[in-house]
């Protein structure tokens, strides 16, 4: 591998300079959705900082450390390591499958002995990596043809299988809404798009048999939510109580019913939205949702400016994950899709998926703080 | 480098679009927040508040019930009870072990707790027991701390400080029956009690109270969070019965070696119950907790029906005792004089019928006065011959027979005095006068209640039309006597008529030869007057009639015939009035006279001994007799 130094007259960057390049703004909005997240937790622990704020607070410090390391390091060093963390963060899905143990019913997590981590988390990271280097790789003639779209294929489906059969029918649907989305931003064909859908038509009828009967209740009930507020139609019907009853301004902080009453299931985690919205009302809601359409706006902008496709399809591929985790959650606690165990990023409470999202927005920034070096097929850095 | 301007420009357009998806769906979800939180916002709020608001209701506290002094008969205590609450005991059955060191908890005490335990939430404390002592207590308490999720929790229970001796007057309160759900939730709480007899019944409305509310913040288990809002109930109101609790003590004593019995004491004038006495009584106190099946089938077996209040639910045929209403009935009628003679064969022939009376070998020839202190059964059915059922009937209703006398608590039952109209639409069949003659002795289908023959006496020497009461609307006794008793109208009955009745009952009781001499009250002040009565259970057979009636005790309990006596004191100017029915307690030829005849005199006398002034108001005395014509005494 070629030194920096032997580059046609570009050198790397030092690191105080890559530091100045860093988008503060953004980082500033990721600490102020965090904070937010903290507050929330706070009230929901019917205001206290225990047993949620603080070890947010803290994960959110300690993620930090990687969020930096990861934008500073040199953008081709994650080139080159794009498929190793693939292959890592796939060991570890597996792992789950074969060591983890059952929280809330499905196997999900994995007991690093430090800390608990839910693999399937950081494999939405590590599939945009791989992808952005597979895709990056590829010349403008061979992303039109069907087999070179194969290997991508196998490297969204295989984890997303993995991940359906954990069973996690969330995070496994947002690895392949991501790698459609980074199908699509790659420009494959608009018509392989078409065959795609058609082919996802035909699996659906077999996919139904992949769910488990919870999950199959969750989409029941989600199509008659009303039939059964006791049963299943329980934690969608209090969902949207809680945020109606929120109206304009909210109850005030601390003051939300719903969910100090323990009326909201899952306050502290997927359905914290409805705490927010019903203690700060459509006001407070509105507030969040901008505040994460700033971030995407954000990541789009340093997306669009990188000079690599790496770095475009790398920072496009975060900023969409990112935004599928934000659509999916809200959406389903506003009662538009049915019930998919999915967080909301920066604020629900959660070690592994604080960390994925940070570390995500980690190469985020690295991808605008590198946005000048152009890499080769083979991932060398070439000067602008 | 051409290729990749190429990539960078679709990408870039790609990227539009996907910016484009994403700003959509943003706006979508903007959208479904507007709808959720403005839009349809009322909706959700009343849902919230309905989820978090429990309005809890407050059972007020039960009013008293007195006696006419102030002596409580009925109120409301305190209790301990043991709960247990499952979530903080932890091993629940261990915890029962060690309970059920320091006190007595019975095997089904056991199984109920358990099995409550299971049907209801882990926070909701569950009764282990009722009705703690305050040793036991104490023993509780002293071990709290070994025993997690254990608490002692005051209740509310009726006491009945004087148990069964006022039973049938007060009544009982039990837990609320499906049918008696009137859509009031007081009446759903768990352990809401009601009236279900006597005064506990009838007076419920009075007593029961306004439930208070307490609006409380649930959390989804129903867990109380806090208290929102409190809105205190009104207490039951307390109730003043008539009943002078000495007396009743008194006379339940005096009547409790008897079988079955029914016995009323009434002021007179006021037409107070002073005592009320039906025997046997139950204790009220088990039917608040619920009675045991074993219980209830005891009480509901046993043929002296122990639950029936005989004084005014038991209907007897009066007998004798119906005479004085007869009379008074042929005296009014013009039909009969003091002065008219009848003669008694030992029995009245009519048409084909034969009525016999009494005695044997007869009366011989007699007069009103004699007929009703020896109770000439022939000299009555001529008297009733002569005036009718028409003008019996009427004169019957006047001194309250034949219907309800609208005392205060529920039960009463109305009698009868049988009519032409009643025969008719009974049986279809004309009246005979063979009816008329037997209904002149309280026979045939006259059915009355003591407290009916109280009435009558009361009626009779007062010549008002006075009604009983169970209830002091006008609160406790002043300590000089009423200062307004009720004024009854007249019964527009001829004082003298009256008279002459009295004097006839005086006559009963004070002259040798009257049936019920032997029960005379020997003091002169305190003398009283009274009738007796033999009411058949059973009719007497030809064969009885021939070889003579069998002595009482050959005849099982249940035929023999019921003994009844009615009574008044003093004689001159009677405030008392009692009536005695012993049931199945008379001897077949004597009368009433021998049971229920020294029951009513040992009433009467304790009644005045305790009531030295005996003030009777202006109007309440029908005149004695001034210069009574009297026969000669005895015969």
């Amino acid at each position: 591998m070629a030194s920096p130094t032997s580059d046609l007259g570009w050198h790397e960057p030092s690191l105080l300079e890559k530091i100045r390049s860093i988008s503060w703004p953004l980082v500033l909005l990721i600490f102020v959705a965090a904070s937010l997240g903290v507050a929330i937790l706070y009230s929901a622990a019917n205001g206290s900082m225990q047993p949620w704020a603080t070890t947010q607070a803290l994960r959110f410090a300690i993620a930090l450390i990687p969020m930096l390391g990861a934008a500073l390091i040199g953008i081709r060093h994650w080139f080159r390591a794009a498929y190793w963390t693939y292959a890592i963060a796939l060991g570890l899905v597996i792992a789950v499958d074969l060591r983890g143990f059952v929280g809330m019913g499905a196997r999900r997590w994995v007991d690093l002995g430090v800390l608990q981590l839910q693999p399937s988390e950081l494999m939405n990271v590590a599939v945009v990596l791989a992808a952005a280097r597979y895709f990056h790789s590829l010349s403008n003639e061979d992303v039109k043809r069907i087999r070179f779209l194969i290997p991508p294929a196998i490297m969204v489906l295989f984890p997303a299988a993995l991940v359906l059969k954990q069973p996690d029918l969330g995070t496994a649907i947002m690895l392949l809404l991501t790698g459609v989305v980074l199908f699509f931003i790659a420009g494959i064909r608009l018509r392989m798009f078409l065959l795609m859908a058609l082919a996802a038509a035909a699996a659906l009828p077999a996919g139904w048999h992949f769910l488990r009967d919870y999950q199959k209740n969750r989409i029941y009930t989600f199509l008659d939510p009303e039939n059964d507020p006791l049963g299943a139609g329980y934690h969608i019907l209090q969902s949207k109580i809680a945020l109606g009853s929120g109206g304009l301004f909210g109850k005030g902080f601390l003051l939300g019913t719903q969910s100090h009453l323990s009326f909201l299931p899952e306050k502290q985690t997927d359905f914290i939205f409805t705490t927010l919205a019903e203690e700060f009302g459509f006001v407070g809601g509105f507030a969040l949702l901008s505040l994460y359409a700033l971030i995407i706006g954000y990541g789009f902008v340093i997306a669009l400016r990188c000079r690599s496709q790496f770095g475009r399809l790398l920072g496009l591929g975060i900023v969409t994950n990112f935004s599928l985790y934000v659509f999916i959650n809200t959406a389903m606690v506003m009662g538009l899709i049915p019930v998919v165990g999915v967080p909301l990023p920066l604020i629900s409470y959660g070690g592994t998926a604080i960390l994925a999202v940070v570390f995500g927005f980690g190469l985020l920034l690295n991808v605008g703080v590198h946005r000048d070096v152009r890499l080769n097929r083979r991932g060398e850095s070439q000067p602008s | 480098m051409r290729p990749e301007a190429q990539r960078q420009k679709l990408f870039t357009r790609r990227a539009a679009v996907l910016a484009g998806a994403q700003a959509g769906v943003l706006a979508a979800l903007a959208a479904r927040m507007y709808q959720l939180q403005i839009v349809e916002s009322d909706r959700y709020v009343v849902l919230a508040d309905e989820n978090r608001i429990n309005l809890r209701l407050l059972a007020p506290l039960r009013g008293r019930i007195f006696d006419r002094f102030g002596v409580v008969l009925a109120d409301s205590r305190q209790n301990y009870q043991l709960v247990i609450i499952a979530e903080q005991a932890g091993d629940v059955a261990a915890t029962l072990d060690a309970l059920g060191i320091l006190i007595e908890v019975s095997e089904s005490d056991r199984r109920r707790a358990l099995r409550d335990i299971r049907r209801k939430h882990a926070f909701v404390p569950v009764l282990v027991r009722a009705n703690l002592s305050w040793d036991e207590m104490a023993r509780v308490e002293v071990a709290t701390p070994e025993l997690p999720g254990v608490s002692i929790e005051p209740g509310v229970t009726r006491h009945y400080p004087f148990g069964e001796m006022a039973s049938h007057v007060i009544g009982y309160v039990a837990a609320v029956s499906d049918q008696e759900l009137t859509g009031d939730p007081l009446l759903e709480l768990p352990d809401f009690r009601i009236g279900k007899a006597g005064v506990e019944k009838s007076q419920d409305a009075e007593l029961r109270g306004t439930a208070g509310t307490s609006q409380v913040e649930v959390n989804a288990f129903g867990r109380v969070v806090r208290e929102l809002a409190r809105v205190a109930g009104k207490p039951g109101r307390d109730v003043v019965t008539s009943i002078d609790m000495s007396m009743q003590e008194f006379a339940t004593r005096r009547c409790s070696a008897e079988q079955s019995l029914a016995s009323v004491l009434l002021d007179a004038v006021t037409g107070d119950v002073l005592a009320l006495v039906s025997i046997p009584n139950f204790d009220p106190v088990p039917f608040s907790a619920g009675l045991t099946s074993g219980m209830w089938q005891d009480l509901s077996n046993d043929p002296r029906k122990p639950l029936s209040n005989k004084v005014i639910a038991g209907a007897y045929p009066p007998g004798s005792a119906f005479k004085p209403v007869v009379a008074a009935a042929a005296l009014s009628a013009g039909v009969l004089t003091p002065e008219t003679s009848i003669t008694c064969p030992g029995y009245l022939s009519l048409g084909d019928a034969t009525f016999h009376c009494w005695r044997h070998g007869g009366h011989g020839t007699l007069r009103l006065r004699d007929a009703i202190k020896k109770s000439c059964d022939v000299f009555f059915y001529e008297t009733a011959r002569r005036v009718g059922i028409d003008r019996l009937a009427a004169m019957a209703r006047r001194f309250g027979f034949g219907d309800v006398l609208g005392v205060d608590i529920p039960g009463e039952r109305p009698g009868l005095i049988p009519s032409r109209e009643w025969r008719l639409a009974t049986s279809g069949t004309a009246w005979s006068q063979g009816e008329t003659v037997i209904a002149g002795i309280g026979q045939g289908s006259v059915l009355a209640t003591p407290l009916q023959l109280a009435t009558m006496v009361a009626r009779l020497v007062t010549g008002r039309a006075v009604s009983p009461r169970l209830v002091r609307a006008d609160g406790l006794m002043p300590p000089g006597g009423d200062l307004a008793p009720p004024v009854f109208p007249s019964l527009g009955i001829s004082p003298h008529v009256l008279a002459l009745v009295i004097d006839g009952m005086s006559a009963v009781v004070n002259e040798q030869g009257g049936t019920a001499y032997g029960a005379r009250i020997t003091e002169p002040d305190f003398a009283m007057g009274g009738k007796s009565g033999t009411s058949q259970v059973r009719h007497i057979s030809e064969y009885e009639r021939d070889h003579g009636v069998r002595k009482a005790r050959q005849i099982p309990w249940k035929e023999r015939d019921h003994a009844l006596f009615v009574a008044f004191a003093p004689v001159g100017t009677p405030r008392y009035v009692c009536a005695t029915v012993v049931e199945h307690g008379g001897t077949s030829g004597g009368g009433g006279s021998a049971v229920a005849a020294p029951i009513c005199r040992d009433i009467l006398l304790e009644a005045q001994r305790r009531d030295p002034v005996r003030r009777v108001p202006e109007g309440y005395a029908v005149a004695h007799l001034a210069a009574p014509a009297r026969s000669q005494p005895g015969g």
